[in-house]
């Protein structure tokens, strides 16, 4: 087989992986919100829940917790008569989304905590309720602070998606396990593989830098 | 001006740890009345308009504003208890702050900085809140600067958009925290311009907490030199300001005069 | 059974505590794996930070290339790669080895940068003043800037090293017999993964804590009084 022969099924995989990556990250990001200002909350059910979440999911390993949704949480949901059975493609969004989400969640969490006490006294001054104060002024501000660190777990997140393709997702790294054991030839198939990975890596770091210059572009140094 | 105190504090007490920056504090501004207040830094001047503003609380005594309890709310049996946020809302509404860093919104621009509040706070229309917010921008002389955000604005600039963020809320008090001290001196005379202005044209009560002599003598109906969490001394600004009755106040005007 | 354990299925409790020398036994891989693949990290991390900031464009550049191709692939993949490329160039390893030496290579591109931060945190006015004082190069290197730079390397080393321990799992795919892979073996013999599972899960909080509780001890034990950390 020529080399070029790999590039369909590779592009088949690549999709996969595409997708699986916006879905988790976009989810990911929401699970990273909602748990960032959970923590930070007055609420102390909100906190603890939030702090719990962040600390098991940050604590073990993105694989145990793939596994654990994937083959363990089918065994507990029929221990209490639920089908918890989940497809593939839905445990490994979930875990890669839960997992991201926990790192994220720190990274919003200082993020809103870097925000100058002087904002919330113009706030406070302006009488703003406590909560149009997180939206209107702590978050929009707090956001271009947190876009390099979530452009890291992106990418992260882009290369922790080859791990799907061990619950027999069929992902880029899938595809490409696939035909090595077809073709045998290791050094070609995995050379691709990885250059298809940076080359998303490098599109993926692009797009989150622009993002970033969007989202902070009321903070262009002062010329 | 009318005789009724509209801000009244009664023997208030502030302490940060162990040191105590308001000491049993007695001080009433008059309805539409500029009062000054000049001291040493450290001597409470601006805890005084924090308390009022809502950002510090107080330690004892009782602040009233408009005649009502700022740090306390009646409860259901008549007595005073400390005041819920509910309560500091409906105060807040009669209060506006300009401050010595200006604290503007760093990601609107300038004209949603003045619109933000009353839209979302006391619920203007958006047309109605940018027409009020343009009036006050040609107040301020920065009309032609809506669409900016405030890192393009001079610190003079910046502060001119601060007071005119305040007078869209429509505040009875303006409270100035040190309104000059971040600027460059060639920009002061700007912002002092503004707010000389608006103390002729308006009958805001006007509380100004300042290092610039000069400007406060101009302005002010009365001027308090703070000393030591108390006032030292009070007075018209001619009074105070060419023959004071206290040593303290004596030194200290020779001080920054010279 | 297996290691020479049996396991006794007769309540999830007798079932856990009778998996426990199993997965222990898989920890201790688990633990060997991370600490070789952090040694291999410190060392080749080390080597990227000095060609990184070589004099010379045709050394810097190269090796910034390789780093950050390093940095953007999966983990899994370039374990794939080296485990069964590298026997077709003639270069045979167990599978343990290659695993720890997949981590080592993977986070080397991130403890690069560490080093990098570490000493670029020292800044040239320092060296500027040992100039002045006329310290030799070498006592300006060992005197002046490793005691500044080890205070602010320290910590974000450890993180890394809690990073890979959470990483060695991937090496089950290579057939090493870590903690989890161990796990996933006893539930696919029992048909229950939610005891073996879970329990992985529990022994990984267990070890993050106390790895992360080393790391904080040892950083506060460094010596940094007066080194301005931020």
């Amino acid at each position: 087989m020529h080399w070029t022969e790999y590039l369909p099924p590779l592009m088949e995989g690549a999709w996969v992986t595409i997708q699986l990556t916006v879905y988790s990250t976009v989810l990911g990001a929401a699970l990273a919100f909602a748990a960032g200002i959970g923590k930070l909350s007055s609420n102390w059910l909100i906190k603890a829940v939030s702090v719990a979440y962040i600390e098991v999911f940050r604590g073990t390993s993105l694989l145990v917790q793939l596994f654990w949704l994937y083959f363990a949480l089918p065994i507990a949901g029929m221990a209490i008569g639920i089908d918890l059975r989940l497809p593939p493609v839905a445990a490994g969004v979930l875990a890669l989304s839960l997992n991201i989400g926990a790192y994220g969640a720190e990274v919003v969490r200082g993020a809103i905590q870097s925000v100058h006490q002087d904002q919330h006294e113009a706030a406070r001054a302006l009488n703003f309720t406590p909560r149009q104060t997180l939206w209107n002024i702590t978050i929009p501000q707090a956001i271009p602070e947190m876009m390099p660190s979530f452009g890291n777990l992106a990418v992260q997140n882009l290369k922790d998606t080859a791990l799907v393709s061990l619950i027999s997702l069929g992902d880029l790294a899938f595809r490409a396990e696939q035909i090595r054991n077809y073709t045998q030839d290791s050094t070609t198939i995995y050379s691709m593989l990885l250059v298809t990975y940076f080359g998303m890596a490098l599109v993926l770091t692009a797009i989150m830098r622009s993002l970033e210059a969007y989202v902070g572009r009321w903070r262009t140094a002062r010329s | 001006m009318t005789d009724d105190p509209i801000i009244k504090f009664d023997s208030v007490v502030k302490r940060f740890g162990d040191l105590t920056v308001l000491d049993e504090l007695n001080f009433e501004v008059k309805k539409g009345e500029k009062v000054s207040i000049i001291g040493p830094s450290g001597s409470g001047k601006s805890t005084v308009l924090r308390i009022l503003m809502t950002l510090e609380e107080i330690n004892g005594g009782m602040v009233t504003v408009g005649g009502e309890p700022l740090w306390h709310e009646k409860a259901a049996d008549g007595s005073l208890k400390p005041a819920s946020e509910a309560h500091l809302r409906k105060m807040r509404v009669q209060l506006g702050m300009v401050f010595q860093q200006f604290n503007l919104f760093p990601h609107m621009t300038v004209l949603r900085n003045i619109t933000e509040a009353p839209t979302k706070v006391l619920g203007l229309s958006k047309a109605e809140a940018k027409e009020r917010a343009e009036e006050l921008l040609e107040l301020v002389g920065l009309a032609d600067q809506a669409s900016k955000y405030p890192h393009q604005l001079s610190g003079g600039q910046q502060q001119r958009v601060g007071i005119a963020r305040a007078l869209a809320m429509r505040p009875n008090v303006l409270l100035f925290d040190e309104p000059t001290s971040a600027l460059d001196p060639e920009l002061v005379g700007e912002v002092l311009n503004v707010i000389g202005k608006l103390a002729e044209e308006h009958d805001l009560t006007m509380l100004l907490v300042t290092h610039e002599m000069r400007f406060a003598r101009e302005i002010s109906d009365r001027v308090c030199f703070f000393d030591q969490g108390r006032i030292r001394e009070e007075g018209a600004p001619e009074d105070l300001f060419t023959d004071p009755n206290e040593e303290r106040t004596r030194e200290f005007l020779k001080a920054v005069l010279d | 059974m297996l290691f020479g354990y049996e396991w006794d299925l007769s309540s999830p409790l007798a079932f856990a505590i009778s998996i426990l020398p199993i997965l222990l036994t898989g920890m201790l891989v688990t633990i060997q794996a991370t600490v070789l693949g952090f040694l291999v990290a410190l060392v080749l991390g080390l080597v990227w930070a000095v060609l990184k900031g070589a004099p010379s464009r045709f050394i810097a550049w190269p090796a910034k290339v390789v780093t950050e191709f390093i940095r953007d692939t999966p983990l899994l993949v370039q374990l794939f790669f080296l485990y069964y490329v590298l026997p077709e160039y003639g270069i045979v390893l167990p599978a343990f080895m290659t695993g720890a030496l997949a981590l080592g290579i993977q986070y080397s591109a991130y403890t690069s940068e560490v080093y990098r931060a570490g000493l670029e945190a020292v800044g040239s006015d320092q060296r500027e003043a040992a100039r002045a004082l006329n310290l030799s190069s070498a006592r300006t290197f060992t005197h002046i800037i490793v005691p500044q730079a080890v205070p602010r390397i320290v910590p974000a080393m450890g993180n890394y090293l809690v990073s890979i321990m959470k990483d060695v799992p991937v090496l089950s795919v290579v057939t090493v017999l870590e903690m989890l892979n161990v796990a996933k073996i006893v539930g696919d013999r029992t048909f229950d993964y939610l005891v073996p599972l879970s329990m992985v899960g529990a022994l990984y909080l267990i070890m993050t804590l106390v790895a992360s509780t080393g790391v904080r001890l040892l950083d506060t034990w460094l010596p940094k009084q007066g080194i301005p950390l931020k």
